[in-house]
């Protein structure tokens, strides 16, 4: 179904005025949207912030989670609250397009009425439109925008590195597109971006001799306010990735090296400090409590569409943190009033990329069109249609995800399946055919191999205790940002408040205890040791054969561990 | 700069840059082979190894740092560092929690030295690394945790 604005607008005034409205605010949609966008300018420095787009050049659906969980310090806290907890939170109300870009409530109907959300030339429209009420704003990117997609695969990041260029992109920095190699890496910088736009990350040197690889920070002039922007990539790269990939680069948190970097930025005239990271929002808001001088730290890599930052007090002040989503669904405006050197107060408006309230730009239409031609075929095969409704987000699983586990199960004549717990991955609604580019939305990597290996219970049980802890350790500097691993085949419980070795209890297959002792054959993908490189054929080519059988996608049961601990969490619900 | 430090050490082979840096008075000979305590890098447990260092129980210090990663990128290579603004500290030493042997790395230092060491351990899983120093003839420790992960499924 696609419509233009105008049809969209209409449908909006029929659909309320003959009683059929999805909502009662319905009617006051065209009104809401046409405000929405239209931002007054505040003060004198403004950044705008894309993160996470996952190389998602055209409009998507894209479903926020419904399990979020956080506990101890960061329980019933921002970014750990869903649904109507989140509304709630940040006084937004229900049934209105703010609560259907922020929230998965009613999302099916919602996503309908809506529509698609984000695209490179629809948010280029909105980038063209903020800047133009604010002259000498920086468009800053979070990283995770070199992956995510076929023709970003199949073009080493060619088409997202030129539509990035289109945008207006200033300043980067990176996680995932570590994943294309180190030599990619710098041929990008030197080659693409030389002069144009700059990758910043204080955090990674080289393994020898600790030199930096990247610049740490930049300093631009904005209507004559000396602004830095310092990058942070991700810390856990080598680990969460492939070390092959980056043999030669060392990453980590390195606060220390955090609290230098403000200090030589303020030195030599930084009258903002701002960092943009991909350290994840829990990781942040530590580092923004313990490091001094940061003005904001523009954050990524969690996913997390929060619609005000939070404001974190340190010894040097105050810190504010943000997090602006995923799969080029937001564009964060954040502006300052400096004044007397120093940052006097401030703005900020997550704006959602609703793709029919923001007509496309026709050069970044082009673009995106020219890049996408040659893979036209591949892309659109129609793979099978879903009946359900297809998504990824959430701590434990996602319906995606169960359909990629029973794949594997299936296809590869295994007893139980994991899947990584990546959040990036669009949505599909139901009726939806599943084709290749949807499919690839949720696989494509450089390090795509299946896997079969012959796992020892005990064995079954590290894993899963490995990763539990990766997403629930109490301190979030031991916290890696992505969700728990999705499991088909093996039930257990979950207790995410226990100590590690402690969380994952009563493993079960075919109702009967995993034994630690027994032998179990267990089917994989995204593995990161070099020795697993071209183990089994990607993991695409293994779903795309069951789902061509299949042809109808059933609504799916998830497979989900029984919670232990949680209690009434304002980061889940039903 | 960078370019020639990395040249000069990949045309030197490690003996022929042993002796270069011994000739220019770097690295005195022999400095290596000081006071190899036997029965300290022996010791299975941490008891047993501060017993063998002499250390009894030591009292925690703020005035010890111990740097290093939260979550290691490779268990086998971790850098570890210590240092401390204690005065007169004659001996500086890294213990693994977990490690079959706890004790990493002893370093002597020669009066003056100021207290600051670099170096890799290896680390089968995860554990406390703990900093020991002696100053004044007295022991002082610090903590952190080193995390060793199974790597993979990351955002």
């Amino acid at each position: 179904m696609s419509m233009n604005r105008r049809e969209f607008l209409q449908v909006l005034a029929v659909a309320s005025a003959g009683g059929m409205a999805l909502h009662s605010e319905l009617a006051l949609a065209e009104q809401a949207a046409a405000k929405m966008y239209e931002l007054p300018r505040y003060g004198n420095v403004s950044l705008l912030h894309i993160t996470d787009c996952h190389a998602q050049l055209l409009p998507i659906y894209f479903r926020e989670p419904n399990v979020n969980l956080g506990f101890g310090d960061q329980f019933g806290k921002v970014p750990h609250l869903v649904g109507e907890a989140l509304l709630r939170h940040f006084d937004l109300k229900p049934n209105t397009l703010d609560a259907h870009a922020f929230t998965y409530l009613n999302f099916d109907q919602a996503a309908q009425t809506y529509g698609k959300v984000g695209g490179f030339a629809h948010l280029a429209t909105l980038v063209k439109r903020i800047k133009s009420s604010r002259p000498g704003a920086l468009l800053l990117d979070g990283g995770d925008t070199w992956q995510g997609s076929g023709t970003a695969l199949w073009t080493n990041a060619q088409d997202m590195v030129d539509a990035c260029k289109a945008l207006g992109v200033d300043i980067m920095t990176l996680h995932w597109e570590a994943t294309y190699g180190e030599a990619r890496v710098k041929e990008i910088e030197e080659k693409d971006f030389a002069g144009k736009i700059d990758i910043v990350a204080q955090n990674i040197k080289t393994t020898d001799f600790g030199d930096p690889v990247f610049k740490a920070y930049v300093i631009r002039n904005i209507n004559g306010v000396p602004v830095a922007i310092i990058g942070q990539a991700f810390p856990y790269t080598p680990i969460a990735n492939p070390r092959w990939q980056v043999p030669n680069w060392s990453y980590g948190i390195q606060e220390e090296n955090m609290q230098k970097t403000v200090e030589e930025a303020r030195a030599a005239g930084a009258q903002v400090v701002v960092v943009l990271s991909h350290n994840g929002m829990d990781v942040d808001l530590k580092m923004a409590s313990r490091v001094r001088g940061i003005d904001a730290i523009m954050g990524g890599h969690t996913h997390d569409g929060v619609p005000a930052p939070v404001v974190v007090k340190n010894a040097g002040g105050q810190t504010l943190v943000t997090n602006a989503g995923s799969n080029g669904k937001f564009l964060g405006v954040l502006d300052f009033d400096v004044r007397n050197g120093k940052v006097a107060d401030f703005r900020y408006k997550l704006l959602p990329v609703f793709a029919r309230l923001l007509p496309a730009n026709k050069e970044m239409q082009a673009l995106v069109d020219k890049a996408r031609a040659p893979h036209l075929s591949k892309l659109n095969e129609k793979l099978a249609v879903t009946e359900g409704l297809l998504f990824r987000r959430g701590n434990f699983n996602g319906t995606f995800d169960q359909l990629i586990l029973d794949a594997l199960i299936k296809v590869k004549d295994a007893e139980i399946a994991f899947s990584p717990g990546f959040r990036w991955g669009t949505s599909l609604l139901p009726g939806q055919p599943i084709l290749m580019e949807h499919l690839l939305d949720q696989t494509a990597i450089t390090y795509p191999w299946t896997t079969v290996t012959n796992m020892s219970g005990e064995m079954i049980k590290t894993v899963l205790e490995d990763v539990c802890d990766n997403l629930f350790n109490a301190d979030p500097y031991y916290q890696q940002g992505g969700d728990m691993v999705r499991v088909g085949g093996l039930q257990y419980t979950c207790d995410p408040t226990a100590r590690m070795g402690n969380r994952i209890q009563d493993m079960m297959l075919k109702g009967r205890p995993i034994d630690p002792k027994k032998t179990y054959k267990v089917a994989g993908w995204a593995p990161v040791s070099e020795e697993a490189k071209n183990a089994g054929e990607p993991v695409w080519e293994v779903v795309a054969s069951y789902l061509r059988d299949l042809k109808t996608v059933r609504p799916v049961r998830l497979n989900l561990p029984t919670l232990k601990g949680v209690g009434r969490n304002p980061g889940m619900s039903a | 700069m960078n370019k020639q430090r990395r040249n000069v050490l990949k045309t030197c082979s490690g003996a022929a840059l042993m002796s270069l840096l011994a000739a220019a008075g770097i690295i005195a000979p022999g400095i290596a082979l000081a006071e190899w305590n036997k029965a300290a890098f022996d010791a299975k447990s941490m008891a047993d190894t501060l017993k063998a260092l002499g250390a009894g129980t030591p009292a925690d210090s703020k005035d010890v740092q111990v740097t290093g990663p939260d979550i290691a990128e490779n268990g086998a290579v971790v850098p570890v560092g210590v240092s401390s603004t204690l005065p007169n500290v004659t001996m500086v030493a890294i213990l693994i929690e977990k490690n079959p042997n706890a004790l990493a790395a002893s370093f002597t230092l020669p009066e003056g030295t100021e207290a600051n060491v670099q170096t890799r351990v290896k680390m089968g899983q995860t554990s406390n690394v703990y900093a020991l120093v002696k100053s004044d003839g007295k022991f002082f420790m610090a903590t952190k945790e080193i995390k060793v992960t199974l790597g993979g499924c990351g955002g």
